[in-house]
């Protein structure tokens, strides 16, 4: 405009639309942050975030020698009306074998639920290396008024795990998927969460 | 140019101010509607105040005095929004738009037009955010930081909550756009971008960072409105979500906007140091690239603020180190405005007092903020008392006092008047002790285990929170006194004030008269040695 020392490198229109593109830019790129966190967390395994779907390369070899305490974590959301928790309270496993744990869970209300179990592994260094082969938190749970179900999970833990974790956890935390859909009803009743022992919110 | 035809064609081509409220609702002239920001965040300083009063009168003493705690989180969430995006922000903002035309020589903003609707949004966005407090459910009270789930329990608040961050952000973005198409564009010829004054230059940097990160909190907040009413599932873990995801989008906005509200602070201790030391700026380049080296390592230290949500080693040690290093070139700064007062002739002005208080007090900030980057040490003070110390002490001994200090610097210019300088000093004591009585003692209530965001405490933390309370109510009745003196001074009861101000300042603003005319620097100035930088 009315500088002179200068070229006028661009018009100030131009300019204000190209600023504004980058602010919109930003705007996508705050969304594009989901994706990118969660395929950082699936390669790296940060956050305990293990595979969402069955493992297909089982052939390992049971290392007997090694011994590893697995301990079973059992936590019911806190508008999730379900009893909740682990045939036994820990187990011993070799790396390279194959085993199964169950986990029973009870429809506390006389209504139809689905439930969604959602799986964590500490630490998090052995989430890559804990391999589940089949889980009933690869999918929804639906429960009739009342029901109790026994709930296996298989799983491997790979022999490549590091030789300093002796120790897996491997938690569930059971969640209401009606909380997504009919939410208002849910926080209608939060006496659910009231009065169930061992349960609370995964807030941190 | 005194024939008729001439005085009608001036007549048609008044440039004083439209009469009434028109001026105001139609503003387009940057002096007006920086006048506007200014006054309104003082509004909305006061009210963020009076909540940390109401707060600090519940901690006085151990126990349930006056408030429920639910009150009680919706007075910390509230103080927060609302001195973050109604008083920090916008002030610095009201500054912009008075300053940087006149300091690069410019006849307006870039964007007049968008100017209004940046300003007038944010009246909009804090009746909104304010009326929260009546609503059924009360104002949201889960932290300005408005993790999930616990903010998906607001009650009706919430989508107003949402609207309003966004109606902030949209502001913001309009300001920030205005401000860099002004700088780019609309310098005096031969002002180079590094002759620029360094108050223009960290607004520019500021200015890339709103437009960076307010996109972004624009962004997160969507997301939060969706997964409530859209059944979405980005922050719910039984949908496949990850409350921890927030944390890291909202930090991701959340740093650089730390960074958003000190900058300019900085831009403006630059100005008055040099000024009140009689010394042009020791290494005004190297400043500028501190200022924006700062800007670039605050995009990659966020997640320091998540230590404790489980984070591998080696992520605890990036984020640790990369934190560290924003310490040089911050370093670099305090030692630059040190350097600047070195064997300078100093007075001891009301603007050159907080810039003083400015630069020792928002040091100690840095520092406990050094201690909280050592992610082990941080476990331990995560979410306690240290933390509410350390952020209190580079906002308020350090965006408040830079935004004070700019206000006394440059209120001459604008009134045409000196304030009171003896009551502006006493503003300025009255300001620091009360400042360090509050906040002092909260280190020390820290480090014994108190916790934050809490309204009753055990009876140990007893004294120094009383102690605390006692200083708060002090800070905040010496801010009235700062209300007298621009009152005073804005009634013209001052001093007149030369067209230079002070003794031989730098820059194009003082080669204007005083009060500064509705219309400057029509026809671009000519930079001199005196008025050029660098």
């Amino acid at each position: 405009m009315q500088k002179s020392g200068q070229p006028e490198p661009i018009s100030t229109k131009a300019l204000s639309f190209r600023l504004l593109a980058l602010a919109v830019a930003m705007f996508g790129f705050g969304f594009l942050l989901v994706p990118i966190y969660d395929a950082f967390c699936e390669v790296t395994g940060f956050g305990g975030k293990t595979a969402n779907s069955a493992a297909v390369d089982v052939v390992e070899m049971v290392d007997q020698d090694r011994e590893l305490k697995l301990e079973f974590v059992t936590t019911v959301n806190q508008y999730a009306p379900w009893e909740f928790h682990s045939s036994v309270d820990s187990m011993t496993v070799h790396p390279g074998g194959i085993y199964e744990a169950t986990f029973i869970a009870r429809n506390l209300t006389d209504k139809h639920k689905i439930a969604q179990a959602v799986p964590s592994v500490a630490p998090q260094q052995a989430a890559s290396f804990f391999k589940k082969l089949e889980c009933f938190c690869f999918t929804t749970q639906e429960f009739l008024p009342g029901e109790e179900k026994e709930m296996p999970v298989r799983f491997i833990v790979d022999s490549d795990l590091p030789d300093y974790i002796d120790t897996i956890t491997l938690s569930y935390t059971f969640f209401d998927t009606a909380r997504l859909t009919d939410e208002s009803a849910e926080m209608a009743h939060p006496e659910h969460s009231a009065s169930k022992t061992g349960s609370h919110n995964v807030t941190r | 140019m005194s024939s008729a035809v001439a005085d009608a064609h001036a007549d048609h081509d008044d440039h004083g101010p439209v009469k009434g409220w028109r001026r105001w609702l139609y503003a387009t002239n940057h002096k007006d509607i920086g006048t506007m920001y200014l006054i309104f965040s003082l509004v909305m300083f006061f009210a963020g105040g009076s909540m940390a009063l109401i707060i600090r009168t519940e901690l006085f003493s151990p126990g349930l005095q006056f408030v429920i705690p639910s009150f009680f989180n919706q007075m910390t969430t509230m103080h927060a929004l609302i001195m973050v995006f109604g008083a920090v922000m916008p002030a610095f903002v009201g500054l912009a738009n008075w300053m940087i035309p006149m300091m690069i020589g410019a006849p307006d903003m870039a964007l007049p037009r968008m100017n209004n609707w940046s300003f007038w949004i944010l009246p909009v966005a804090f009746s909104i955010l304010g009326s929260t407090l009546f609503m059924s459910g009360g104002a949201p009270a889960s932290g300005w930081t408005m993790y999930p789930p616990l903010v998906l329990q607001t009650g009706d608040a919430f989508p107003f909550l949402i609207f309003s961050v966004h109606l902030m952000g949209l502001s913001s973005i309009m300001g920030a756009i205005n401000v860099i198409v002004t700088i780019i564009n609309m310098r005096a010829p031969d002002m180079t971008l590094l002759k620029m004054p360094m108050f223009v230059w960290t607004w520019l940097i500021t200015a890339y960072l709103l437009l960076a990160v307010m996109p972004v909190l624009a962004g997160a907040v969507t997301m939060l409105l969706t997964d409530q009413f859209f059944g979405t599932s980005f922050f719910l873990a039984a949908g496949g979500g990850d409350p921890v995801m927030f944390q890291h989008i909202f930090w991701f906005f959340g740093h650089p906007e730390v960074y958003i509200m000190i900058l300019p602070a900085f831009g403006v201790v630059s100005e008055i140091i040099p000024t009140f030391s009689r010394k042009p700026l020791f290494g005004h380049d190297s400043m500028v690239y501190a200022a924006s080296s700062i800007a670039f390592l605050s995009f990659i230290v966020w997640a320091h603020h998540m230590f404790t949500v489980g984070m591998p080693l080696t992520g605890q040690m990036f984020f640790m180190f990369a934190t560290m290093l924003i310490a040089v070139p911050t370093g670099v700064k305090v030692f630059n405005w040190t350097a600047t007062m070195w064997k300078g002739a100093m007075t001891f002005e009301t603007p050159m007092l907080f810039s003083l208080g400015f630069l020792f007090l928002f040091t100690i900030g840095g520092f406990s903020g050094l201690m909280l980057a050592i992610a082990p040490a941080d476990i331990q003070y995560h979410d306690s008392y240290f933390v509410v110390a350390h952020f209190h002490y580079v906002l308020v001994p350090g965006s408040i006092f830079g935004l004070m200090a700019a206000v006394y610097y440059w209120m001459p210019k604008w009134t045409g008047h000196y304030y009171n300088e003896s009551l502006g000093k006493l503003h300025f004591w009255l300001s620091t002790i009360f400042v360090n009585v509050t906040f002092f003692p909260m280190h020390f209530l820290g480090l014994a285990g108190m916790p934050r965001r809490i309204p009753d405490y055990s009876t140990q933390f007893a004294d120094f929170n009383s102690i605390a309370s006692v200083g708060a109510i002090g800070f905040g009745l010496s801010q009235l006194l700062f209300v007298y003196v621009v009152i005073q001074c804005v009634r013209k009861k001052g001093t007149v004030a030369s067209q230079e101000v002070w003794d031989s300042p730098r820059g194009l603003e003082w080669t204007v008269p005083s009060p500064a005319p509705y219309h400057t620097f029509e026809t671009p100035p000519r930079i001199s040695s005196d008025t050029s930088f660098s």
